[in-house]
């Protein structure tokens, strides 16, 4: 039995050890390498590469202009359909989209490495390449973009482009939002996330205002009076309660939370992290703290789902990661409280045959987040509802990312609902 | 295990690959080495007049296409004839022959167009105990511009009087090497046939230049900044060699005539097509210098348990498939095939789609009752072959005839819509 002090510290690793575990969990393609991937790419027509990505980045037409050599052409098919096509080749679960889809895996099961080849292609960019992209002759129209996150960037970026000013309204201290604050630290190292926002801006016509909250800050009514249309990329902000006994204990703590201290360390080896950590979960998040406590030194790991493995919604590549990084994952094990006194000492979970108890120095709750809503604006399932073009029910407000309904938690759709609301809101504005 | 034994000329060796007349036979070293990986043969790299030696450039000599895993599919070079001393080669050759004596040792010799210079020359290099010469008419760079090489190989009457003085001048076999920098290999073909020769070998290098630099916009490569045009020869100019081989062995004058088959041949399948053709041995070049002379081995096994397999031994295969090269017009127009994809093997990249839409007959579908779906519409299929072609999977699109094999047969040369048809 625990006592009721856990054992959470600090250094359990030194700071190289740390820094060594979290290093790029893929490393780049060398140019060779990457050459000889893109000879792999068969050119399909209709690619259905093409059709699993969720921004239709045409994906056999940017492998063609590496294996010419033409690279920036290359970088400009990735990123004149997804702005972070950087982020995106970092943290796509490829393996469920666009190489997924790749014929090769009917031909001899290995498919192209698409995300490293767009890495390949997008990286002499973000390093300080050229601009891409131009502007087109000012609108003089404003628009207001609350969020800046995958979405709400992708809206700025695109906006700016057609000629709009924008003003990116942001909570946080720095741009990026989850690529900042949430994604795994070993897939978007050596500060990526904000050279991305860095070139992102570098178009220009995009005002960043941060440490401003809507609600707090600035209101919704204001923005509308102010600008000439508003897009709303606030993410799902509130964790989710697991609704169980002794949720409050000290050292039951919200995995995003966790994971934004982490990503934002100076010096990882000064996070404390428990000796025994219960993840609950079954997402990406969950994978991802359930790794990352393991990198800073946590002995044993558990990531607790309440349902079977076919309902995860972690890829089988991130589980795998998960498993040889030293997390063991339980199934169809729902949590029914958690134990201690002041501070937890572990999670009781009901199965299918009978009760179990795991022992645990941390909780980690990773089951999802929600929104709060904002007045006047119809939810579904805690999510803004949207139509094609991603307005919302409120006339010139529009919406897209994690917020909405139909949003999956993925960088990439929210990229794609930020471009698809920015071409709906020029149109909109232009036709006056 | 097939036997390989090959008497080309009356010159025996062990199996029918020699190295050709290059860089790779330029030493005793290298033919040494050659020989103990276990080549059949070689022709001795060129030698030239006895005198001051030739002048090689000290830039590159070399340069190659690739793909993009830097595998060489073309290759090109501006070296000239061996560049040592005649004496140096006499003597390195007799001791080869010595050590190497069931092993083929041909020399190939380039001498100007003097009838004195083969009378002087040829004796002395017949006297190392070498087993044939080949008349190198064919190099296309450096030497042609001082009136040898291709500069003979492009003109028949040169040819035929450079083969009589060699044949004068020699009592061991002459092969005269052909240039493909012609428009038609016959009338050289002939001329070396009228001229007494033995054999020929062919082809020897395409003129050629690889690239341009994209930095600095001059050819590429350069020596100092100026580049001139090379041979070029391997895989890629294979298909050329064969039509030259074919047209010489399936054309009654020249059809006598015994062929050395050169250009690309890289692994065994490419011996067979050149031995099929009509070639009686094969020599190797560029195979070697890009993968070193243990090819050999593949070469060889490739080839025995090739014939082992079609019960076949190596003087049948010679010349097997130069019944089935005719002319156009005589292909029999009555005959119809159709594609066919196996749905089983379809991968549905919907390449053999995309190019018969955009390149030819709109003849592939690529979506059937809704699914992504990749089938050949008969009717507007013209059996051009273009998927079969174009198809990434092996033996997934296949060609099946649809023609009755009782219809009459219907040649262009007898075909209606020809005014020139012949009738009966």
């Amino acid at each position: 039995m625990a006592t009721d002090k856990p054992d959470v510290r600090d250094h359990r690793l030194s700071r190289d050890e740390i820094e060594a575990n979290f290093a790029d969990l893929h490393a780049p393609l060398s140019r060779s390498e990457a050459l000889i991937e893109a000879d792999r790419c068969y050119f399909c027509f209709d690619a259905p590469c093409t059709q699993a990505c969720p921004t239709d980045i045409d994906v056999p037409g940017f492998i063609q202009k590496i294996r010419s050599g033409n690279i920036r052409g290359s970088a400009q098919t990735i990123l004149r359909e997804n702005i972070m096509g950087g982020m995106c080749a970092r943290v796509c679960p490829t393996e469920v989209l666009c190489e997924e889809a790749c014929v090769r895996n009917t031909h001899e099961e290995k498919p192209v490495e698409i995300g490293l080849l767009q890495r390949f292609a997008t990286d002499p960019i973000l390093d300080g390449g050229s601009q891409l992209f131009a502007r087109a002759a000012s609108s003089g129209k404003r628009v207001a973009v609350v969020g800046g996150g995958p979405a709400g960037l992708s809206c700025a970026h695109r906006l700016a482009v057609l000629g709009h000013e924008v003003v990116v309204v942001n909570r946080d201290d720095k741009l990026g939002g989850l690529n900042e604050y949430g994604i795994a630290a070993y897939k978007t190292v050596n500060d990526f996330a904000q050279k991305e926002v860095d070139y992102i801006l570098s178009i220009g016509g995009i005002d960043v205002r941060n440490d401003c909250t809507l609600g707090e800050d600035v209101s919704l009514d204001d923005l509308r009076i102010e600008f000439d249309a508003v897009f709303l990329g606030i993410g799902l902000s509130k964790a989710n309660d697991l609704g169980i006994d002794g949720e409050d204990k000290k050292g039951v703590l919200n995995a995003i939370e966790y994971i934004a201290e982490l990503r934002q360390a100076e010096d990882k080896s000064t996070l404390p992290i428990g000796q025994t950590i219960v993840v609950i979960g079954g997402g990406m998040t969950a994978i991802d703290i359930a790794v990352q406590s393991r990198l800073l030194g946590a002995q044993q790991v558990h990531m607790v789902y309440r349902r079977g493995p076919e309902k995860m919604t972690a890829t089988a590549f991130e589980q795998a990661l998960a498993q040889t990084s030293g997390v063991t994952i339980h199934h169809k094990a729902p949590p029914s409280r958690i134990l201690g006194d002041e501070f937890v000492t572990g999670v009781e979970f009901e199965t299918d045959s009978g009760t179990i108890v795991l022992y645990a120095d941390m909780v980690f709750k990773a089951i999802g987040q929600h929104t709060d809503g904002i007045e006047g604006l119809v939810l579904e399932n805690g999510r803004i509802v949207v139509d094609e073009g991603h307005m919302t029910s409120l006339e010139g407000v529009w919406a897209g990312g994690d917020c909405v309904v139909g949003g999956d938690d993925l960088t990439v759709s929210a990229v794609q609902h930020g471009k698809l609301a920015a071409i709906d809101i020029d149109r909109r504005l232009r036709e006056g | 295990m097939a036997d390989l034994t090959s008497k080309f000329l009356g010159i025996k060796s062990p199996n029918p690959f020699w190295l050709a007349s290059a860089p790779p036979t330029d030493k005793a070293y290298n033919v040494n080495r050659a020989f103990e990986a276990g080549w059949g043969g070689a022709v001795w790299k060129t030698l030239g007049e006895d005198g001051p030696p030739i002048v090689n450039v000290s830039g590159p000599r070399y340069s190659a296409i690739h793909s993009n895993d830097r595998r060489v599919i073309g290759f090109n070079n501006i070296e000239l004839i061996t560049d040592r001393p005649l004496r140096t080669n006499l003597d390195e050759i007799r001791q080869i022959k010595r050590d190497w004596p069931d092993r083929a040792v041909v020399v190939s010799v380039m001498l100007p167009m003097n009838e004195a210079s083969w009378a002087k020359h040829l004796p002395m290099i017949e006297d190392t105990g070498a087993d044939g010469f080949e008349l190198n008419f064919g190099c296309p760079h450096g030497m042609s511009e001082r009136g040898m090489g291709a500069a003979v190989g492009q003109v028949p009457e040169y040819i035929q009087m450079a083969t009589e003085w060699a044949k004068s001048a020699a009592s061991i076999p002459v092969i005269v090497k052909l240039t493909p920098n012609v428009a038609n290999i016959l009338p050289p073909a002939k001329a070396a046939m009228d001229g007494g020769a033995d054999a020929v070998s062919l082809i020897n290098t395409v003129n050629s230049i690889m690239r341009v630099n994209y930095d600095t916009l001059t050819m590429y490569p350069t020596t100092d900044g100026m580049g001139t045009h090379g041979g070029y020869c391997g895989e890629a100019v294979k298909p050329i060699a064969l039509n030259m081989v074919a047209e010489i062995a399936r054309t009654k004058e020249t059809s006598s005539m015994p062929i050395s088959g050169i250009g690309g041949i890289t692994d065994w399948r490419d011996a067979v097509d050149f031995l099929a053709l009509g070639a009686s041995n094969v020599q190797v070049c560029t195979a070697v210098m890009v993968y070193g002379f243990k090819i050999i081995d593949d070469l060889v096994d490739g080839l025995s348990t090739f014939l082992d397999d079609k019960e076949l031994e190596l003087k049948d295969l010679i010349g097997k498939a130069v019944p089935s090269v005719t002319d156009w017009q005589h292909l029999n127009l009555n005959y119809v095939e159709k594609a066919v994809i196996d749905q089983d093997l379809c991968i549905k990249c919907g390449r053999c789609h995309v190019v018969c839409e955009d390149t030819s007959h709109q003849a592939i579908t690529h979506t059937v009752d809704g699914e992504r779906r990749f089938e050949v519409i008969d009717d507007q299929c013209v059996g051009c072959n273009l998927c079969v072609s174009i198809c990434p999977v092996d033996s997934c699109i296949t060609m099946k005839q649809t023609s009755d094999d009782s219809a009459e047969k219907l040649r262009w040369t007898a075909h209606p819509n020809n005014p020139m048809r012949k009738t009966d």
